[in-house]
């Protein structure tokens, strides 16, 4: 397994996991400790996928420049 | 003018005043500004030459003609596009004289690409240029981040294409976004393009504006020379040099531009950015959805399948009964066949000692053999006696005897016998004695003493009577006075023998 703890993990990187997680139970090979362990990882993944997922926020900002072109904030910017 | 104007020259040269070169000089340049100004000159790009200074200095040409040109540093920047040798171009400045030289130029302050065609050659030159470097290498590409946090957008801050992509982004998945807003055509395009992009590399992940994670350099539909900005060298490199993934989408399909060359990915349409730049939340969702049913699937299933394998082997495991069913069995069949067997061996046992059968002849000979040993053994006894006797008195006679050892032998034999029989006669009269006190003992205390103070014994059968159910028993009674016994009843008695134990108390009634 990964050594990188689930809650670090990026949305690609989960849903790899996950999908690595799930086939690998569904060869159905493992042993069963093993297996309620996967599982049990799996669901971690699932919930870090969506919470990346929920983290779907829209947020549209514009640099302000200064007279240089060196950016000295932001504005918000309606879409 | 009317310098010149006069037409005869002989008689002019004697009234004409005199110049000093730099009068003249002077009066050229004044003359030449004044009369022409600003010019705009078209030609070719000659020989360029960049001193250290900044300034350039360089000419146009045609097929016949020359004129100079020099652009001051800090004209440079404003040229808009900077002449490069053989290019065709339209140089737009002031007409005026360098005295030192004896020159006329033009300072130019503005620089323009004369025609598509020009301007296709030129960017055909510095895409060969840049290719060479390599800047267009496959293995200089960048992989999209799957899922950007936030989005940095290079475009203009109003118009169409920053709404494109605004509103696909939301359509598919709502992120942080952050525009950089600059000029997207004109003279210094370029130059904003390529700070911006510089400027969105030099953030900070995680600061007051926090560092995108991916780069859109965006721009509408136009043409070559609204475009020319994203032809230039400074954007081309500036992208390149950029560590955050660059999409850019300039112009439309047909259109590309330098900076497409180096881009990490080039989207044909700035909405097709958009997509490039983040997946479809929805889809995701799903997926994750469908990877969540196939995890649950999969581990009950693994419970599943090792529960069945367990029903299965437990149906195949034999029950303990039947377990022991063999071996019992097998204990059954050995135990009926044991006493049959001792039987049998038994029997075979008896026929081995019947064959045996003792044969009195064989006992016989044994005794005749024995017989015969000790036959021989005693013929032999007699003459091993005589010749053992002869060889004792052989030892005797040798033995020399000497008799005044014999002599006091004898001596000491008579003084014992003599203490013998004093020692005897004293035990014998202390024995007497004792007897004697004894037997007094046993006369008072039998009871034939008290036979003589008027007591009898009665005696039945031999045995002492001593009671009445005793007596009624017997035969015959006996009764013993100190001077003798006499039998009583006996005659009487004689046919009552065989009676039964009822009958004694008549007949002793009679008796008595």
């Amino acid at each position: 397994m990964s050594e990188t703890p689930v809650a670090d993990m990026s949305f690609e990187e989960a849903i790899k996991e996950l999908e690595r997680v799930v086939t690998q139970l569904d060869r159905g090979d493992v042993a069963l400790d093993e297996s309620i362990a996967l599982y049990e990882r799996g669901a971690a993944l699932k919930a870090r996928c969506e919470a990346k997922l929920k983290e779907a926020e829209e947020k549209v900002a514009k640099l302000t420049l200064s007279q240089d072109g060196q950016p000295t904030g932001t504005v918000p910017l309606d879409g | 003018m009317d310098l010149f104007e006069d037409d005869e020259p002989a008689k002019a040269d004697g009234n004409a005043p005199e110049f000093t070169v730099s009068e003249l000089t002077g009066s050229v340049k004044k003359t030449l500004e004044s009369a022409f100004g600003r010019v705009r000159v078209r030609g070719e790009v000659g020989r360029v030459i960049t001193a250290r200074s900044g300034h350039m200095y360089y000419d146009i040409k045609d097929d016949r003609n020359v004129v100079a040109c020099n652009t001051w540093k800090g004209q440079v920047a404003g040229l808009g596009v900077v002449p490069e040798e053989g290019l065709e171009v339209i140089v737009t400045g002031k007409l005026s004289t360098f005295g030192p030289q004896s020159k006329y130029n033009i300072n130019v302050d503005s620089v323009e690409v004369a025609g598509e065609g020009a301007l296709l050659a030129m960017l055909e030159k510095r895409k060969a240029a840049l290719a060479a470097e390599g800047l267009f290498a496959a293995e200089r590409k960048k992989p999209l981040p799957y899922l950007p946090e936030i989005i940095g957008v290079i475009t203009s801050p109003s118009g169409a294409v920053i709404r494109d992509i605004l509103h696909r982004l939301r359509d598919r998945f709502p992120r942080k976004v952050l525009v950089w807003p600059v000029a997207v055509q004109g003279q210094s395009c370029a130059a904003e393009v390529a700070r911006a992009v510089r400027g969105f590399n030099a953030m900070t992940e995680g600061g007051a504006m926090p560092r995108p994670d991916l780069l859109i350099v965006a721009r509408g539909g136009g043409s070559i020379e609204d475009l020319w900005g994203f032809n230039e060298e400074i954007v081309a490199r500036a992208v390149s040099d950029s560590d955050i993934p660059v999409i850019s989408a300039v112009g439309h399909e047909t259109d590309t531009t330098l900076v497409d060359f180096v881009s990490d990915v080039r989207a044909p349409t700035p909405t097709a950015a958009a997509e490039l730049a983040v997946p479809v939340r929805l889809e995701l969702l799903a997926l994750v959805d469908q990877q969540g049913l196939r995890l649950r699937r999969a581990v009950t299933d693994a419970v599943g399948r090792r529960g069945e394998r367990l029903r299965d082997l437990a149906r195949a495991l034999p029950r303990p009964d039947t377990l022991a069913e063999g071996p019992r069995q097998r204990l059954d069949t050995w135990g009926e066949r044991l006493p049959v067997a001792l039987r049998g061996v038994t029997a075979k046992k008896e026929v081995q000692l019947a064959r045996l059968s003792l044969a009195p002849a064989a006992l016989e000979r044994r005794i005749t053999e024995e017989r015969r040993r000790v036959a021989a053994l005693a013929d032999r006894l007699g003459p091993a006696l005589d010749k053992r006797l002869r060889d004792g008195r052989k030892e005797i006679r040798a033995m020399h005897l000497r008799p005044p050892d014999i002599a006091r032998a004898r001596e000491r034999f008579t003084d014992r016998m003599a203490r013998l029989q004093t020692v005897a006669e004293r035990h014998q009269t202390k024995r007497a004695t004792g007897l004697e006190a004894l037997e007094k003992l046993r006369l008072t205390l039998g009871y034939e003493a008290t036979l003589e103070r008027g007591y009898a014994v009665v005696r039945g059968d031999g045995n002492v009577i001593t009671g009445v159910v005793a007596a009624k028993t017997v035969d015959s009674l006996e009764i013993q006075f100190a001077d003798g016994r006499v039998e009583v009843g006996a005659a009487a008695r004689k046919p009552g023998r065989k009676a039964k134990p009822k009958d004694p108390p008549d007949e002793q009634g009679s008796l008595l």
